[in-house]
């Protein structure tokens, strides 16, 4: 059977992006930002999945205000790079599992679910930038990749428990699928940020710590965490964090071993939180 | 709308919920439409006219041609969306950022770079002055 082996956890700020595609991750603003990643890549390159369930936030990119799913699964053979208002970036076209993607489907949906199936769409940097935070800059990415998008733009996305429960019923997909496959869950964006208003550029580093302290031991408590603390102490956009609660669900309760774990202030407007977790 | 909206009192912040939805559909839509180069050529060509093929308000047309980004908020742009105008214009997201809190792009940078803007006296309009 499959098996979830690990949960990875991190920022998806489009700048550093940007960085990676014009060749900046040496200068002195972003070198902290690459080196913390550093021990991942070699991490992800010693223990190489076949999947990973990437959770990310589509940012108004493969749906406009038509359509907007509270969790969508992307069921497709691949996935292009999209054109975010400056061209796609140069990056691998991501290659999907459709088969372990419509099996979690049929499996999460009756488990209560109710996930859109998705058999068309580009991704935007929040898919992409994790990858190339832990892969680099590759001809091709080195496994496949099932996106899993979670509306955090239109409020109010799915409480960090739904989204918690919702990983659980993953775990539970991915063992009942019958090929043997390495599969990790991965949990995307945030930390603490806010874009807009006369508030953009606010940071909560206690609040972000406490954060990873907590998914790392007690996502249960974790979870029951309402919205509106989300967006009063981490800024609007830190609500983004609920999402790292799929990744966490996906690795059962208890608590787990941070294999590494990074935190930098900033990355252009945001709070770079990292971490990578096993069973314990 | 009847719905509850407990974070209002969130100074300078607006949460895109249903009511902003409504409000700034047209907007966001325009947004959207600047993902094609082919639009993107059009509304640099003739903003005006690029406007006006969209069931947009004055107000918000006029807001866009400002590049008022807080405004544009105010009549119902979510900033992933608005962040559409900036890529268009070729601007970073930190210098979107640093319009809408009214410093110059080198000051917002410097903040970002001394860990940010404190959540001290920005978590609630109610809340008390410390020290």
């Amino acid at each position: 059977m499959a098996r979830v082996t690990a949960g990875v956890f991190t920022s998806h700020v489009p700048a550093i992006g940007v960085a990676v595609d014009l060749g900046k991750s040496a200068e002195p603003y972003w070198q902290p930002v690459f080196q913390g990643y550093e021990p991942s890549k070699a991490w992800l390159a010693a223990n190489k999945p076949d999947v990973v369930v990437l959770v990310y936030n589509d940012h108004a990119t493969a749906f406009s205000l038509d359509f907007v799913p509270t969790f969508a699964i992307g069921c497709a053979d691949e996935f292009r790079p999209a054109d975010e208002g400056w061209g796609p970036r140069p990056v691998p076209v991501v290659q999907g599992h459709p088969q372990l993607a419509a099996h979690i489907a049929q499996s999460v949906i009756q488990d209560d679910f109710d996930l859109t199936v998705v058999n068309r769409m580009d991704v935007d940097h929040g898919l992409t930038v994790p990858l190339s935070l832990m892969c680099g800059q590759p001809d091709a990415w080195p496994c496949r990749v099932i996106p899993l998008a979670v509306n955090v733009v239109l409020f109010p996305p799915p409480s960090g428990h739904r989204c918690y429960q919702l990983g659980k019923a993953i775990r539970k997909a991915v063992e009942s699928y019958g090929e043997g496959l390495n599969v990790q869950v991965w949990g995307t964006g945030g930390m603490s940020h806010q874009l807009h208003g006369p508030r953009a550029g606010l940071i909560n580093k206690e609040w972000d710590e406490a954060f990873l302290d907590r998914l790392i031991a007690d996502p249960e408590g974790l979870s029951q965490v309402p919205h509106l603390e989300y967006m009063r102490e981490a800024g609007a956009e830190g609500i983004e964090l609920v999402m790292w609660l799929v990744a966490r669900g996906a690795m059962g309760s208890a608590p787990a071993r941070a294999v590494h774990r990074f935190y930098h202030v900033p990355a252009s407007n945001t709070a770079v939180g990292h971490l990578v977790l096993e069973n314990a | 709308m009847s719905f509850d909206r407990p974070y209002t009192d969130i100074p300078g912040t607006t949460v895109f919920d249903a009511d902003q939805m409504r409000r700034g559909y047209w907007l966001n839509q325009f947004c959207v439409s600047l993902m094609k180069p082919e639009n993107r050529e059009r509304f640099k060509a003739d903003e005006r006219a690029y406007l006006d093929e969209w069931q947009m308000s004055e107000e918000q047309k006029q807001a866009v041609i400002d590049r008022d980004l807080n405004r544009c908020v105010d009549l119902g742009g979510n900033i992933y969306f608005l962040s559409r105008i900036g890529a268009t214009d070729g601007r970073s997201f930190q210098y979107m950022a640093a319009s809408m809190s009214g410093v110059t792009q080198d000051d917002y940078a410097k903040m970002m770079r001394e860990g940010g803007r404190s959540v001290e006296g920005n978590r609630s309009r109610n809340e008390k002055p410390r020290g």
